[in-house]
């Protein structure tokens, strides 16, 4: 905290400055405190608790990246973000790494000058119609109004789709996930959309869950992921094999209960790899050795994750699908560790 | 025989049409037909209303872990169809609407703040009216301890809380003059309280001000008002620039005084938004002043610097600032500062607000006979000083009223900032307590209950407005 | 600022720059302007040091490129292959459409509710009064999500006016004409069926038939003029005013009747088809809350205006009006609001003006005006906050310079010429 100055009474405490040095790693060690965007309130993904803690599936990669750094998950200073937004926030520095389901996509990685350091949630765009509607594919939303959420990409793969399959719809666009919702509820709109999750987790909150369905077409791919600015490949990459080595230690049945046993048992070569006990995987990024042993360790797997946030147990109730690993079928997967 | 009554009759009551309820009735609602159906139309309107919402509100239910347990009850209660108000959202989460995230063990630091912000403010406020200002400071101390008791924290922090405000009450009595000291103090106090961290952060970015002033003092009738003050704030800023944080850090070494550090992230609800409101409006005081002045110099230039200023502002939304806050103020920085987001909004506001003040001022200004420039000239005064002692006294009398109005309407735009994501009483703590799965799906209630709130504060600050307005109608007619 | 010396200095010396007072006044502009300058050239250098960092430039070419989103409401013609500036073009019109009719629909209510709130009857002057503080006194963001929402709560669905078995379960209002769903406001839209040919530019077309009509009202109140001109000439020269009430409403309606006859006007009614209302003119939600909560929030304020305006004039002038044996009604208009029209038009000027930049709230009903095209999904999509960001601001200043400028003319023109 040596660069910190006191910029007279309007900043004691809280102008943050400091001279830019050469990479985010050392920045964020030298301010002992993980800046992360996150979503200003998306269930399941992204908002505070009661104790204005927050928690979600985007959150724990933020906890893990945090792990691995200072082997700490509560160095994390959580910076709420809004679509329109989260990339100033993250191209300006405020935060070192977003997390915020946001979308890849060719013109936000070359134009806006962002690297996606991975995949955590493989979504597409889908449709959810009232039951009595008597719709059962989304061709036939001809003439549909339909609620959309602005900032996002869905805007524009709404259009497309529309487009190409020659029909017409109506938008009411709505600000945010309540209204959206509320707006539906009411028959405001004759079909909401945005990314699939979030329409199961819009449904599995409505009074009547029953009387809705979820289109089978999705119109779009939404890879949603953590990312980070151009030109600090090493943050990239820490940012990268943290999150690839949640989804190793999957793969390798790691867990949040039995790490400490796998470490002191273990005689696979990539599983000692990971968690630290041979090698030095972790001085190679200018981390501990054991930063993935205590990424994992702060809130377990890719899919202990999966499963406390929005999987089959919690309300939310989402499948693993896609985002199942690429051994039982899903396209979650990891380099190897080597 | 004769008979001759010796005592006056009592008067009879008038007739029952031109007595009482019913001549009120016929005179002020029933005068014609116009009146009559102006009545019933009211009185129409009144009942559609309450018949639309009593039942929803009666419905009601306070106690309940989630939105489902709520639609249990009232169906339970009231028949499957009932709709019915689930206020207890409001009562499993209250605290965050009022503090957002800041940490519940030490609640009794925005509360004391919030308390001595009245007794700050008491001697501006009731500048003339000694009883005004004790009743100000005594309610307030009095609100604040009931508070304090309610919040967490050990019993000697409640001890001197407490002290601190019964002080204020005794100085208000006795020594009302001395309540000008708290105001001094005040912004420095705010900063340490509600950030935490050393003390001897504002204590030495008090002693900035210091400095100032020991400058100021001894070139002014040298160099003149302006030499001296840019020498002065260059000394100051030299100060706060270089020495300030060697300074502070050197005295913390020597005696540590630090309370627990508050992150601006943590900061939220009614919190936030009276601190954007407090901070913006009383910074841009100042601003605001110079500006005016600025608009009414013979300097072109600087008359008309201040004009472009002034219009620029006045003319965009306050939104499209606030974007700025959040978007672009990183542009025009040196790349390697960093403020957080509610500094950069609160400079944002204070921009804005400024450019509303100078005109309030210059109202102000325009309000004041010209004679009073003019006997201010024939003393010899030169310009700063009649400012100082003629001028800016009576011009901004006059412009608390509308000074009172901007900050009303700069209250209740604070709620914008939850467009650049931070978390405002009415979108943002909305926002994220809807996005727990108990309380998803629930709409109405926590409008409602923000709306109060802010009803609540803005109307007690209008009613003060216009009393000051009619004091201040009194003494110029 | 006086000047005080009376001898004459013949001779300069540096220190009279900071010392005599004709002099500092230019000594201190130097100054400032060379800090001015400096900040400026700091604030640029920051810019530019900003932008290179990120690897970025200045550039406004990404305007004339896809935009690819869709406008709910567009008033010219746009596809989602328009390019941006076309979708920024939409929403300044949005914007304005917003504006223009928040501010007559709110003026007109504001007025009437003023008037209403001196009245002497006791609950309706009190019922204004709740009404004018429950708004005035809370934010208008609240208002705004609020009207929208009971927009979408209250009203019946679209499908509910579907006739099954000769019942439908939610009526039209007015003679079946106006649906209002809660997804949009349903109303008969005038149509032409022999229109003139319409003007094609490349940003919007115009319609001559439209300008057609104009010009012809315009031409039928001119003459009505000449006609009230000659009746005034007449009653001064013989003291008797002509009847001319039957003449002036055959030269304001005959000719635009005919010439709308002669193009086929009819209304085209909104009928219920698939999903939703077809035909007819459709009002989004988000345009219709956002003006009804302008509408009702800039009421309250001018409300307060108009009476505070009224109150101003002093009790005398009505007493002397009642004096001179006028009628109530006419005491308040003929001697009453032409007094008070002086007090209350700069304040409503200045309330038009933070009505215009009030329209930006429509962010939080995803209102598609400027600030959602340019300022929220253009500048989301591109990512080129700078660029966008200055352009949006400049085009509200440009608004807010033209209101002011009217405003400033209308002060001087009925400033009262007194000493």
């Amino acid at each position: 905290m040596k660069n910190t100055v006191f910029f007279g009474t309007l900043a004691t405490g809280a102008l943050l400055a400091g001279i830019a040095a050469a990479g985010t790693l050392d920045d964020v060690k030298a301010r002992g405190v993980l800046n992360c965007g996150v979503h200003t309130g998306l269930t399941g993904f992204g908002a505070p608790d009661a104790n204005g803690d927050y928690q979600g599936f985007d959150v724990d990669i933020c906890k893990a990246v945090a792990a691995a750094i200072f082997g700490d998950q509560s160095k994390v200073k959580y910076v709420p973000t809004t679509g329109e937004t989260r990339f100033t926030a993250l191209a300006s520095g405020e935060v070192d790494l977003l997390v915020r389901t946001s979308t890849w996509t060719y013109s936000r990685d070359t134009d806006l000058k962002f690297d996606w350091a991975g995949v955590n949630y493989y979504d597409g765009q889908g449709f959810m119609v009232r039951k009595d509607l008597g719709v059962s594919s989304a061709k036939e939303l001809d003439g549909a109004t339909i609620c959309i959420q602005t900032g996002t990409t869905t805007e524009l793969n709404l259009a497309d789709y529309f487009k190409s399959n020659n029909i017409k719809y109506t938008p009411v666009t709505v600000a945010d996930d309540a209204d959206a919702q509320r707006q539906f509820l009411a028959g405001a709109c004759d079909a909401y959309t945005t990314d699939a999750s979030g329409l199961a987790a819009s449904r599995a909150t409505l009074p009547k869950p029953d009387d809705y369905v979820i289109l089978p077409e999705i119109i779009s791919k939404e890879p949603l992921g953590p990312l980070v600015r151009h030109g600090d490949n090493n943050w990239g990459d820490i940012v990268r094999w943290t999150f690839y080595a949640l989804l190793a230690a999957e793969e390798k049945g790691i867990t949040k209960a039995n790490i400490e046993e796998v470490a002191s048992s273990t005689t696979d070569p990539e599983v000692r790899r990971i968690l630290g006990i041979e090698g030095d995987e972790g001085k190679m990024m200018g981390l501990d050795n054991n930063w993935a042993k205590n990424a994992i360790a702060a809130n377990g797997n890719y899919g202990e994750i999966f499963e406390a946030n929005i999987g089959s147990a919690t309300p939310i109730k989402l499948a693993r699908g896609l985002n199942a690993l690429w051994t039982q079928g899903g396209l979650q997967y990891s380099p190897p560790f080597r | 025989m004769q008979f001759t009554r010796t005592e006056m009759l009592p008067p009879q009551p008038p007739p029952v049409s031109q007595s009482g309820a019913v001549k009120w009735v016929r005179e002020n609602l029933f005068s014609g037909p116009l009146n009559t159906i102006l009545t019933l139309l009211s009185i129409l309107v009144v009942y559609y209303l309450l018949n639309l919402s009593l039942p929803w509100l009666l419905h009601g239910v306070w106690n309940a872990s989630s939105l489902t347990e709520c639609r249990t009850i009232i169906a339970a209660n009231f028949g499957p169809d009932a709709g019915g108000g689930c206020w207890a959202m409001i009562h499993a989460r209250w605290y965050q609407w009022i503090f957002g995230f800041y940490p519940p063990e030490v609640y009794w630091r925005p509360i004391l703040n919030f308390g001595l912000l009245f007794v700050a403010m008491a001697p501006i406020l009731f500048s003339d009216n000694l009883r005004g200002s004790v009743k100000l400071v005594g309610t307030v101390a009095v609100l604040t301890i009931i508070a304090l008791t309610l919040a967490q924290g050990p019993w000697w922090v409640f001890a001197l809380c407490s002290a601190l405000m019964l002080a204020s009450v005794a100085v208000a009595l006795l020594a009302p003059r001395y309540l000008l000291v708290a105001t001094v103090l005040y912004p420095f106090a705010t900063v340490w309280l509600l950030w935490g961290g050393s003390i001897w952060g504002p204590v030495t970015a008090m002693l900035g001000f210091v400095v100032l002033v020991l400058v100021y003092r001894p070139l002014s009738p040298r160099l003149g008002v302006v030499m001296a003050t840019s020498l002065a704030v260059v000394a100051a800023a030299i100060w706060w620039g270089v020495l300030d944080s060697y300074v502070a850090a050197a005295l913390e070494q020597v005696v540590s005084l630090s309370i627990q550090p508050v992150e601006s992230d943590k900061f939220g609800g009614f919190l936030l938004a009276f601190l954007i409101g407090v901070s913006s409006i009383s910074i841009s005081l100042p601003i605001g002043i110079l500006l005016a002045l600025g608009r009414q110099s013979d300097m072109f230039l600087i008359k008309t610097l201040s004009v472009a200023f002034i219009e620029f502002v006045r003319g965009v939304p306050l939104i499209t600032m606030l974007f700025t806050a959040s978007l672009l103020l990183q542009y025009f920085l040196p790349p390697q500062v960093q403020f957080d987001l509610i500094l950069r909004v609160i400079i944002l506001v204070t921009l804005f607000s400024a450019a509303y003040n100078a005109e309030v001022i210059r109202g102000g200004l325009a309000a004041l006979p010209k004679g009073q420039y003019e006997a201010a000239d024939a003393l010899g005064m030169d310009y700063w000083q009649a400012q100082r002692l003629i001028i800016m006294p009576q011009a901004l009398k006059v412009s608390i009223p509308g000074i009172v109005s901007t900050f009303i309407g700069l209250f209740k735009d604070t709620t914008l900032v939850s467009f650049v994501g931070l978390q405002d009483p009415l979108r943002g703590i909305t926002t994220i307590v809807r996005a727990d799965i108990n309380w998803k799906g629930i709409y109405w209630e926590p409008y409602i209950f923000v709306g109060v709130i802010f009803f609540a504060a803005c109307y007690g600050m209008s009613r003060y407005s216009l009393y000051l307005e009619r004091k201040l109608h009194t003494d110029h007619r | 600022m006086a000047v005080a010396n009376d001898l004459p200095k013949p001779e300069f010396r540096l220190s009279a720059l900071i010392y005599d007072t004709r002099y500092r006044a230019i000594t201190i502009q130097v100054i400032v302007l060379i800090l001015a300058l400096l900040f400026a050239a700091w604030l640029m250098e920051n810019v530019r040091s900003n932008l290179a960092l990120k690897g970025k430039d200045i550039d406004f070419s990404f305007l004339w490129r896809r935009a690819g989103y869709d406008i709910g409401q567009h008033l010219i013609p746009y596809t989602n292959d328009s390019p941006h500036i076309r979708a920024a073009f939409v929403g300044l019109i949005n914007t304005m459409v917003v504006a223009v009719v928040a501010s007559i629909l709110s003026t007109i209510l504001g007025v009437f509710l003023g008037v209403l709130r001196l009245s002497k009857n006791w609950i309706v002057s009190r019922l204004v009064g709740v009404y004018v503080e429950m708004f005035r006194n809370v934010p208008l963001l609240l208002w705004i999500i609020l009207t929208s929402a009971i927009f979408s709560e209250s009203r019946p669905q679209p499908k509910d006016f579907k006739v099954i078995d000769g019942v439908a379960k939610a009526d039209m209002s007015f003679w079946n004409s106006v649906a209002i769903t809660n997804r949009s406001s349903n109303v008969p839209m005038p149509v032409l069926d022999r229109p003139l040919p319409t003007i094609d530019t490349p940003w919007f077309s115009i319609s001559t038939s439209l300008v057609a009509i104009a010009v012809l009202l315009g031409a039928s109140i001119w003459a009505n003029r000449l006609l009230l001109r000659r009746a005034t000439a007449i009653q001064q020269a013989t003291g008797l005013r002509p009847t001319t009430w039957w003449q002036s409403t055959a030269i304001l309606i005959v000719p635009t009747l005919a010439a709308l006859i002669a193009m086929g006007f009819h209304l085209d009614y909104p009928v219920f088809k698939g999903f939703n209302f077809q035909g007819g003119l459709s009002f989004d939600h988000a345009f219709t809350s956002l003006t009804i909560s302008l509408t009702l929030y800039y009421a309250a304020v001018t409300a307060e205006i108009v009476r505070s305006g009224i109150q101003a004039i002093s009790r005398g002038q009505s007493e002397a009006a009642f004096a001179l044996g006028l009628r109530p009604g006419r005491v308040m208009s003929l001697i009453i609001l032409p007094q008070a029209l002086r007090v209350i038009i700069p304040p409503m000027i200045s309330q038009w003006l933070s009505l215009t930049k009030d329209t930006s709230l429509g962010i939080a009903v995803s209102y598609l005006d400027l600030r959602g095209t340019l300022g929220g999904i253009t500048l989301n999509q591109t990512g080129r906050e700078l660029e966008c960001m200055v352009l949006m601001m400049m085009i509200y200043l440009i608004i807010s310079l033209i209101i002011s400028a009217i405003a400033n003319a209308y002060n001087s023109s009925v400033k009262l010429k007194e000493r």
